[in-house]
């Protein structure tokens, strides 16, 4: 129990809201809100992580040979992005805790264009399997799925899909859908984590947040945590798990 | 209301939370959980017609075994449509959402919930999940089962799948946030002295609900998501023709809507224990036992998915394995069970309407769980699987269980939510009407189903004909029971007797404040410093002798 004068300090606090009795169960609120939407989204990813568990068990090689197919120099560099951005994510936490304002609008605007950097290079990416003609089933009206294919013997050429021994085109595609429902649903994340990103850069700039009040910056923190955590589980299972096969 | 000594207040409190403010705009922006839980009870109850009318034509065209009164096509939609509203836009937020949500903060002895603008938020998002179900329903319809199996839903249902599907999957977001905003106002808003072991069970009921809701609703949100794009874009993960697995649709599909089904029963055990205990003015027989059961069968109900995929491919010996885990269920339950019986004994019963719709929650639902055994059972249930026997089944879980807590409930808190009493004679005819009709409907379709009669056909063998003409005119009498009450709750908001502030003369911390209780709930935040069911001071209690200590807590 603090003492009687700084509870109501607190209690005073322009930020409080009239239905909590101190700062401090306005702050636990929010923070234990987040962890349970938090494990709401590992259960959202669940069933597409489950799918992907499934189906590389039937179709290893297929697998495979989709994963192959990715950019793994592209794929690298936006997982360094991610953790480079969630320290400045944790940086900026720091700096709203401890009251330093202008490193935490730097931070905070440092985090939002690594996470732009990443979404930029995820659309390059995209693009690439575009041209490649890898988008599954009909997602883009009028451009099917129809890679060419690496024959043997045939000059190699990084456009056309190398089929390793047991893999179908068709199985392939169904890669390519899990593959564009899991990195298309952590990009969604990612650009609703901008925007909140753009709203606390909003608000610090306005002098929002003080050490007595500052959960929004860590509860949008912990939420920018988990999609880059999402995105370490993404990396390995969809880029990397090709290059062992044999 | 003989047997209370009852205290009449001339008149109810100056300012409420109906009467503080006034105007659309006032309720459509509120952010008070009480005016937000009667926004759910109105949008519910739309929803309840909506599927109430779903199930008259499905017992009119049943009475007769030809397809007379509607074609297979137009049944199809008829039966699907009744599962989707009734299930997902009743059931699910029926008693969580208005009672719970009415009833948490003010158990509690908090202002409101935790996160009042994401509580409205959720009732928004609600409308719109539901303003798109009904979309797909006036466009055409949707015929694939509320179960949405595959690759049936993704490539050859001519209906309105998709967007059945996205109403479905925003209604989704209102349980999650719902479940959420409980979960986090249990845990962070308790009034000083309000320990986990003095709060009703109502709460602890909810609180399970609200983990089931909030780790199972996300798995059928992604589960409908990749079922619309694989309909709308031919990708496939559960289309057989391009190498999916059909099965793991209804893996991912019952992983939410098993426990869903405990979703629709805690909350009402909630209600069924605050009913037993307040109107045998006894503390409950096994608090921590009653309490426990309920986060028992959370975690049991995420576990048992897989006994209704016993005549799929699913390997017999997970099968063995989710048969037992099923048959596990039964121990929470019945420990609940029990625990009531035991809290009736030797005790004061008053048999006032929420009392007679719990007393009637005791039997139904343990018919309802009990043959639930017979389907948890490997060999009995290939027998029984897709019949009328499954149908009964779940009806006495979901209507005989889920909605008499319901509406026990709603008579019980009535007072508190308006102000006003409901006419005591008249809810207790519509309680017994209720009851009758009840049984009338389904009894009969356990005995059609033991004997073959499939679910989902408008047509059937003649020799069947008995059960289904039973069937309907209980369901006449369940639908007569049912406009009883609707009519009486209306008419008590403008003519009922002014309730005072604890009507039923009881300890909760909802009865300690007035009725309807003020925007804030309480005057001053209450310091709790007894037991949830504490009739009397303990002394007082071993000096009567009435309520002995043999009977307190264990």
């Amino acid at each position: 129990m603090s003492s009687h004068a700084a509870a109501q300090d607190v209690h005073g606090h322009r930020s409080l809201q009239h239905h909590f009795e101190n700062m401090e169960q306005q702050r636990e609120a929010g923070t234990l809100g987040m962890w349970v939407f938090l494990v709401t989204e590992i259960m959202f990813f669940g069933g597409m992580f489950l799918a992907y568990a499934l189906y590389r068990t039937f179709y290893p090689a297929a697998f495979a040979s989709g994963s192959n197919h990715l950019d793994i120099k592209l794929g690298a560099v936006n997982t360094g992005v991610l953790i480079l951005s969630s320290f400045t994510m944790a940086l900026a936490v720091y700096f709203t805790q401890v009251g330093n304002r202008r490193p935490q609008v730097l931070c905070l605007v440092l985090t939002l264009l690594l996470g732009l950097t990443f979404l930029g290079i995820k659309a390059v990416e995209y693009h690439d399997k575009y041209e490649d003609h890898l988008i599954p089933g009909n997602l883009i009206p009028g451009h099917a799925f129809g890679p060419a294919i690496q024959e043997e013997g045939q000059p190699l050429d990084h456009h056309k899909l190398h089929l390793l021994p047991g893999a179908t085109v068709e199985k392939v595609e169904m890669f390519y859908w899990i593959y564009f429902a899991m990195t298309g649903m952590h990009a969604l994340h990612m650009i609703i984590g901008a925007g909140l990103l753009t709203f606390l850069i909003i608000f610090s700039l306005r002098g929002r947040f003080d050490p007595e009040y500052h959960s929004p910056v860590e509860v949008i923190g912990l939420y920018w945590h988990f999609v880059d955590i999402v995105w370490i589980f993404l990396f390995p299972l969809l880029y990397l798990l090709g290059r062992h096969y044999h | 209301m003989q047997a209370i000594e009852s205290f009449e207040v001339p008149a109810p409190p100056k300012v409420n939370y109906i009467n503080a403010q006034y105007g659309l705009k006032s309720w459509l922006l509120t952010k008070d959980h009480k005016r937000i839980a009667l926004l759910y009870l109105g949008s519910i109850t739309f929803f309840f017609f909506i599927g109430g009318i779903y199930a008259l034509m499905i017992r009119l065209e049943l009475l007769t075994p030809q397809g007379d009164f509607l074609q297979s096509t137009t049944y199809n939609k008829v039966f699907t449509q009744h599962g989707i509203i009734m299930v997902f836009f009743f059931l699910i937020p029926s008693i969580p959402a208005t009672l719970g949500n009415f009833l948490i903060p003010m158990m509690i002895g908090a202002k409101d919930l935790a996160f009042p603008r994401i509580n409205l938020l959720s009732w928004y998002i609600y409308i719109l999940g539901g303003v798109v179900t009904i979309y797909a329903l006036l466009a055409g319809g949707v015929d694939t089962g509320w179960t949405f199996y595959t690759p049936y839903s993704t490539t050859f249902s001519n209906s309105y799948v998709v967007a059945a599907g996205l109403g479905i999957f925003i209604n989704g977001f209102s349980s999650i946030l719902t479940g959420l905003n409980f979960i986090v106002t249990i845990h962070t808003m308790r009034a000083p002295g309000m320990t986990w072991f003095r709060m009703p069970l109502f709460l602890w009921s909810h609180y399970a609900t609200s983990l089931i809701m909030v780790l199972g609703t996300p798995v059928i949100a992604i589960t409908i998501l990749l079922l619309a794009f694989e309909r709308l874009a031919k990708v496939g993960i559960f289309n057989p023709a391009m190498g999916g697995d059909p099965v793991l649709f209804q893996h991912l599909f019952w992983f939410y809507s098993h426990p869903a089904v405990y979703i629709m029963i805690l909350p009402s055990m909630g209600v069924i224990s605050e009913l037993i205990a307040n109107f045998s003015r006894k503390n409950i027989f096994g608090y921590s036992f009653v309490a426990f059961s309920s986060l028992a069968i959370a975690v049991f109900g995420f576990l048992v998915w897989g006994h209704h995929l016993f005549v799929t491919t699913q390997s017999v010996y997970a099968g063995m394995i989710f048969s037992f885990l099923s048959f596990a269920v039964a121990i929470p339950s019945a420990i609940k069970v029990f625990n009531w019986t035991a809290t009736l004994y030797k005790s004061s019963i008053l048999y006032d309407t929420p009392m007679l719709y719990a007393l009637g929650f005791i039997g139904l639902f343990t018919i309802g769980g009990m043959t639930g055994l017979f389907l948890a059972a490997l060999g009995t249930d290939v027998h029984l699987s897709d019949t009328y026997f499954v149908i009964a089944h779940f009806h006495y879980i979901m209507v005989g269980g889920a909605l008499m807590g319901y509406l026990g409930g709603l008579h019980y808190w009535w007072p508190k939510i308006t102000g006003r009493m409901y006419p005591e004679g008249w809810g207790r005819f519509s309680a017994l009407v209720i009851f009758v009709g009840f049984n009338l409907t389904f009894l009969p379709q356990f005995v059609a189903g033991y004997l073959g009669m499939p679910r989902r056909y408008h047509a059937y063998p003649p020799e069947f004909q008995v059960f289904n003409v039973l069937s309907t005119a209980g369901a006449s009498i369940l639908g007569f029971g049912m406009l009883i009450p609707a009519i009486y709750f209306v008419w008590s908001m403008r003519y009922g007797r002014h309730a005072e502030a604890n009507p039923w003369h009881l300890p909760g911390l909802e009865w300690r404040t007035q009725s309807p209780p003020p925007t804030e709930n309480f005057e001053v935040t209450p310091i709790v410093t007894w037991d949830a069911y504490e009739f009397a001071p303990r002394e007082e209690t071993e000096v009567v002798g009435k309520f002995g200590p043999e009977f307190e807590r264990t």
